[in-house]
């Protein structure tokens, strides 16, 4: 679901295709019949937009054919503990929960929290953004809880209240699909999960981009937990990410609510003031992330190295504190209010790769200067004379570099899959000319910016003055004629951490110190350079005997394969079945053991109990395996940490042709709009507006083309822009195929050809049919195969807790006919 | 005499046959990604053929040619308003065939096509003088001259070489290397067709009733090409996937059409016999 | 070992057509791989989706002759899809970047500039833009020490010491806020 894994990631459907031939059943839940669904056992179609609804009828399944598993729910969910009294569900308030302000648009979420008595340190999810919020606590610490799982207020119970109206009628009400279909996944979903069985759900931006699309993940989360699917093989929920290292440009963060491995990034309005409160307040008294302050005072003495000292709180105040939302959506908006007189584009392309691409364009003429660095010429960096807006370049300010860039085999460097695996890849030529790695741009970039401030007193120059910054290799490999190259496995090296003292590098992230005794760039990343010369990025062995592959390349957290991998054994320690042993308490030697790295503790007991008193996992028991969690229990209603609500809830996208049928309250009340005069949003049911318009990619091109549409072999398979339409919108329009169309959002409209096929198929809800047109976004106006852009119709918005735009589902008008 | 007429001609002795060689594509396995595409004119340094989109489904490669060896044709199969049960999308790589009884190597005057060591239909690019009569002849419509202004010398034939030079090194061909679900499988003839019938039976097992070979040595489509050295898995009747039921061997189309011709045709067979007998 | 003998006459000058291999040419004869004479094939990783498909580059004389998938991976055993597959001309290819354009303000054209005149001038024109937009305090008093008049949006098929040395630089370096990526998008 939200995935079309066999277009968008050929190899990676590789295994699910041998799996299938091993007897599994493939079931692809879309809009579109694609690729994947026509080799998936089970196609089903679904209306953009309604994923939740979806889940949520599934999960209503599993709970009332008590399918869920049974053991594993109680021992390792939060089903049993219990919400505290004040709470009142989405169910029975009108689609919103308890603490909403619609002032401000936004929850206060202290009514979320589980009963229990109170903990010290104030929680707050408010206070907590973007993916760092995985480490965040629940209000009161040890929760009441009610094993039986009868308690009205178990979150068990709970759950079994908010989704007891997302029935198979429900589902084909709000989804349009029908009820045998969704019976038909809801059966094989559940015989393939437990002790024996375990099953897999893969999404991608299919979900992500969407105005919940964090919900639309959690639902899955419930889902598999209630199926014991999660910690285990074949089992878990699999982000399909896009890009080569868009994981490590996550983990790695340059996302601006991030610091580097999921800490959250300090704020002035969250009361950041001094480290000490930072800490205070980012840290959580139960799991892993009790840690918190070694990671990040570590990862200040990477940065600021000798000059970051207990006295000067280790260099906390020359990192910037954020003031509001700085995220690429919002940055936008303040560019073309010409608010942003500068920016830096790496092997980006707004221009036509991000939403409102229009506004993006214009965005970029209200900038003072503008640095795009890249293998290629991009819509971005040739706005100036060639957008389709047809401005005259004199009227146009902006000073536009563009730099030549190198390609993964002209340079050293790691790439982070979506498994979560680095691997490094090995510099085999010298990139041509002038093209330098973006790493020699930066390394050289903050030189000279060293040297223009050199001598500085301003305490505001101070920071980068004292930034380490020491990259050259000691001797340049004499093979290569760019000399000046930094060291790609120098960074790396920084990155895994090293002992102030002694220089040498730390093994891995169990060592860190909050004392500044430890220096350690990325804490997750710890081990993959655990001494000279041992770059376990750069390991290429096979095990024969192992299909987990430990030796090649290194995944994060500690070589972990599978997260959470404790769950694949059952509380006492031993595996579920036979079948799916993965890691188990070897008691004879006193450890866990397996076929991975055990994610636990390694000589901690099944039998430990929680200890009631200390900091970290020593609060959990030997059976709680979710480490990261304060409670060590996978979440089924989550009680802080998500802006949105505590549970799932189906809303309708920002735009729809349809009213919510499950509750009064139509759209996310939290997400942002941009309500501006040039990003208008079509009402629910808007007739100006009648069918639902997706985006999306094909396997032939590459996102915005700058990687594929100057490549002849890659524009010849998918040479031009088309939208996809169902023979009887075609019909109803008097559209042939490969006639031209033009497609309109308020924002912006476009043309291209039609492509009648039968694989676009119109849904039925409520007797009404509804039309869904789909639209690839790869082309532009540079290249060599060119054509209009799909995000020129999308509208600037914002999903709340990691602020991506709803492209998956909007509304549009279409017409027979060119622009003009 | 002979030995100087094969020096003129730059004729080497042929090398000692080795395993067959073929492709065995399963179109059951194939996602249409279009890797084996690209993975060929990579590897051959193929020119695109230009960019104009066709609108018949995704495909916009359309047919073989001289530029493009391998092609994966998209067949939408769906019955309007129908549920998701009703629906295909098939998909099939084609490439050329290697017909044991090649028609583009019998129509070959100059000895450019050749049958490799590898039992593998060859074109040679030094004897190709690009008379075409190859190129009405295949019955597949697979081998293509190269337009006047071209990637190749103008007007010479081409065509799939099923990799004759990573043959060479036991490599496997670029298309089935690159191959991510193993739609094509490259590899000794009998293994393949081994593989093959084995597939075939788990597909009928799985209900999959209209599966079928198309290229063996017992299937019709043998009855003038003889068995397809590059043979394929098919979900449907072969014209779904524009493949001729019985493919011909125009000596043989004429032979039904014009009697006299045939007599020719022996003729020259026998000249042939009488000169290179010798090395059956 | 399949060598068929199938039908033998034709209207060929030259070839007996069987299955038995035929007379051939020189060229034919000397046919190789044009990898066989390589002078490395070095591990890399593909540039596209996230599966983290692992590459052989293979290298003659300081030049890239071919990129293929490499079939030790567990990942990819050697397959690789369209755009991996792709890759080679991703890399080779007249159209690439290979000099700095740099376009004035209000110029209509783009104009090559040296690699060293670019460096400084960026830097210049970053110095001069933070210098003029940081923000200490809030009104209200708070230490914030930021820039939001500077922008970075960084790609997603960048290395990660990359990525780690944006943040470092712009933000524990320079201030700068807005440090967004494509993970975001």
């Amino acid at each position: 679901m939200g995935s079309n894994m066999a277009e968008n990631h050929p190899v990676g459907f590789r295994w699910p295709m041998q799996a299938k031939e091993r007897g599994a059943t493939i079931i692809h839940v879309d809009p579109r019949f694609s690729r994947t669904s026509a080799v998936a056992d089970l196609y089903v179609p679904i209306r953009p937009g309604s994923d939740i609804a979806f889940l949520g009828g599934l999960i209503n399944y599993v709970l009332n054919h008590d399918k869920w598993f049974k053991e594993y729910v109680i021992a390792y969910t939060n089903a049993s503990s219990i919400v505290g009294d004040d709470y009142v569900d989405a169910e029975d308030n009108g689609g919103l929960f308890s603490g909403y302000d619609p002032k401000s648009g936004s929850y206060d979420n202290a009514s979320w929290a589980y009963s229990g008595p109170p903990q010290e340190a104030k929680e707050d999810a408010s206070a907590h953004t973007g993916h760092g919020m995985e480490g965040t606590s629940p209000a009161k610490h040890r929760p009441a809880r009610d094993e039986t799982l009868q308690h009205p207020r178990s979150v068990f119970q709970i759950l079994k209240h908010h989704y007891a109206r997302y029935t198979p009628e429900m589902v084909e009400r709000v989804c349009g699909t029908p009820q045998s279909l969704f019976l038909q996944v809801a059966e094989v979903l559940t015989r393939n999960s437990g002790r024996e069985r375990t099953s897999a759900i893969c999404y991608a931006v299919g979900w992500t981009q969407q105005s919940y699309g964090a919900q639309i993940i959690r639902a899955a989360g419930i889902l598999q937990l209630l199926l014991g699917n999660i910690g285990r093989p074949g089992g878990g929920i699999m982000a399909l990410r896009g890009h080569a290292s868009i994981q490590g440009s996550t983990d790695v963060p340059t996302l601006f609510d991030l610091l580097p491995g999921y800490l959250p990034h300090p704020a002035a309005f969250k009361g950041d003031d001094t480290l000490e409160r930072y800490m205070r307040e980012s840290a959580v008294r139960g799991g892993y992330w009790s840690n918190l302050p070694k990671f990040m005072v570590s990862l200040l003495k990477a940065w600021y190295g000798d000059a970051a000292t207990a006295e000067n709180e280790f260099g906390y105040q020359w990192i910037p504190k954020l003031t509001g939302d700085h995220s690429h959506i919002s940055t936008s908006a303040a560019m073309a209010d010409g608010k942003v007189k500068g920016f830096v584009v790496f092997g980006q392309n707004p221009a036509n790769g991000s939403a409102h691409a229009g506004l993006q364009r214009r965005a970029l003429t209200q900038l003072d200067w503008m640095v795009a660095i890249d293998l290629y010429e991009t819509e971005t960096a040739a706005f100036w004379y060639a957008a389709p807006e047809g401005w005259k370049p004199a009227d146009i300010k902006t000073e536009v570099f563009l730099l030549p860039s190198a390609g993964p085999p002209e340079k050293d460097g790691t790439f982070t899959n979506t498994q979560r695996l680095l691997q490094f890849h090995d510099k085999a030529v010298d990139p041509p000319e002038d093209a330098r790695s973006d790493l020699w741009f930066l390394y050289h970039l903050g030189r000279r910016l060293k040297e223009l401030y050199s001598g500085s007193t301003n305490p505001r120059d101070q920071g980068l003055l004292n930034l380490t910054w020491d990259y050259l290799p000691g001797r340049p490999n004499p093979e290569w004629r760019i000399k000046d190259e930094p060291s790609d496995e120098k960074v790396l090296m920084e990155i895994n951490g090293y002992t102030v003292a002694d220089g040498k590098q730390l093994p891995d992230f169990e060592r860190l110190k909050a004392d500044g005794s430890t220096a350690c760039g990325v804490w997750i990343y710890s081990g993959v350079f655990p001494g000279p010369e041992k770059n376990m990025a750069r390991r290429r062995t096979r095990s024969p005997d192992n299909d987990v592959n430990p030796e090649w390349g290194f995944a994060w957290p500690g070589n972990r394969r599978i997260l959470y991998n404790r769950a694949s054994a059952d509380p006492a320690g031993q595996p579920w079945s036979e079948r799916k042993k993965y890691v188990w308490w070897d008691a004879a030697a006193g450890k866990w053991t397996g076929r991975d790295v055990p994610d636990f503790p390694a000589k901690k007991a099944p039998g430990t109990p929680a200890k009631e008193r200390g900091s970290g996992i020593d609060l959990h028991s030997g059976s709680d395996p979710f480490t990261l969690k304060a409670d060590g229990r996978g979440w089924l209603f989550a009680p802080s940490g998500l802006k949105d609500g505590p549970l799932p809830t189906h809303y309708e996208p920002l735009e729809s042709p349809l009213s919510n049928a499950l509750y009064e309250r139509q759209d996310s009340p939290v997400a942002k709009r941009f309500p501006r005069k040039d990003n208008a949003i079509s009402p629910p049911g808007d007739p100006g507006y009648p069918y639902i318009v997706t985006t999306y990619r094909v396997t032939e091109q590459y996102t915005s083309g700058v990687m594929s549409r100057w490549n002849s072999w890659l524009s010849e398979l998918m040479p031009e822009m088309f939208a996809e339409i169902s023979p009887e919108l075609a019909r109803e329009k008097g559209i042939a195929n490969l006639d031209w169309i033009t497609v309109s959002t308020p924002r912006n409209q476009i043309e291209c050809k039609a492509l009648v096929t039968q694989r676009m198929r119109p849904l039925r809800h409520d007797g009404r049919l509804i039309h869904t047109v789909g639209l690839p976004y790869h082309w532009g106006y540079k290249g060599l195969v060119k054509g209009a852009m799909a995000n020129d119709l999308v509208a600037l918005s914002e999903e709340p807790n990691v602020y991506i735009q709803e492209d998956k589902a909007m509304t549009c008008s279409l017409r027979k006919g060119r622009l003009r | 005499m002979i030995d100087a007429y094969r020096r003129m001609m730059n004729i080497e002795q042929p090398p000692a046959p080795k395993a067959a060689r073929g492709f065995f594509t399963d179109t059951s396995l194939c996602i249409g990604c279009k890797a084996c595409e690209v993975a060929c004119k990579q590897w051959n340094q193929l020119p695109a053929d230009g960019f104009a989109m066709t609108g018949n489904s995704y495909d916009n490669t359309g047919h073989l040619g001289a530029t493009t060896w391998r092609h994966v044709q998209f067949i939408e199969q769906a019955k309007a308003n129908g549920s998701g049960q009703d629906q295909r999308w098939l998909m099939m790589s084609d490439v050329c065939k290697h017909c044991a009884n090649a028609a583009c190597l019998e129509a070959c005057p100059t000895g450019a096509l050749v049958r490799t060591e590898y039992g593998t239909v060859y074109v040679q690019q030094d004897i190709c003088n690009g008379c075409g009569f190859c190129v009405p002849a295949c019955p597949f419509g697979v081998i293509d001259r190269t337009p006047k202004t071209g990637h190749f010398e103008a007007g010479t034939a081409h065509k799939c070489t099923l990799c004759y030079d990573r043959l060479k090194d036991d490599m496997t061909p670029a298309c089935a290397k690159s191959c991510p679900t193993a739609s094509i499988q490259f590899g000794e003839i009998d293994e393949l067709r081994a593989n093959a019938r084995r597939r075939l039976g788990e597909l009928q097992a799985r209900g999959e009733s209209k599966a079928r070979l198309y290229g063996m040595p017992d299937g019709q489509e043998a009855a003038e090409v003889g068995p397809l050295h590059a043979f394929f898995l098919l979900l449907d009747e072969p014209k779904t996937y524009n493949l001729p039921e019985v493919p011909r061997l125009p000596r043989k189309t004429m032979a039904e059409r014009y009697g006299w011709s045939a007599a020719v045709g022996i003729g020259f067979a026998l000249v042939g016999a009488l000169v290179f007998g010798r090395r059956g | 070992m399949a060598v068929e003998q199938a039908g033998g006459q034709g209207l060929g000058l030259i070839g007996r057509m069987g299955m038995a291999p035929q007379p051939i040419s020189r060229e034919s004869v000397e046919k190789k791989p044009r990898i066989r004479d390589a002078d490395r094939a070095v591990p890399s990783v593909c540039p596209y989706c996230a599966v983290g498909c692992s590459q052989l580059v293979y290298v003659k004389d300081r030049r890239i002759i071919d990129i293929e998938g490499n079939p030790e991976s567990p990942i990819n055993e050697g397959t690789l899809c369209p755009k991996g597959a792709a890759t080679y001309q991703y890399l080779v290819n007249p159209n690439r970047l290979t000099t700095v354009r740099y376009r004035a303000p209000h110029s209509d054209h783009w104009e090559d500039r040296p690699l060293e005149w670019a460096m400084d001038r960026i830097a210049a024109l970053i110095k001069e833009t933070r210098d003029a937009s940081f923000v200490e305090r809030t009104p209200e008093g708070k230490l914030v020490n930021q820039t939001t008049a500077i922008a970075t949006l960084g790609g997603a098929t960048m290395d990660i010491e990359e990525n780690y040395l944006i943040k470092k630089l712009f933000g524990a370096g320079l201030g700068v806020v807005s440090i967004e990526n494509q993970a975001r998008i």
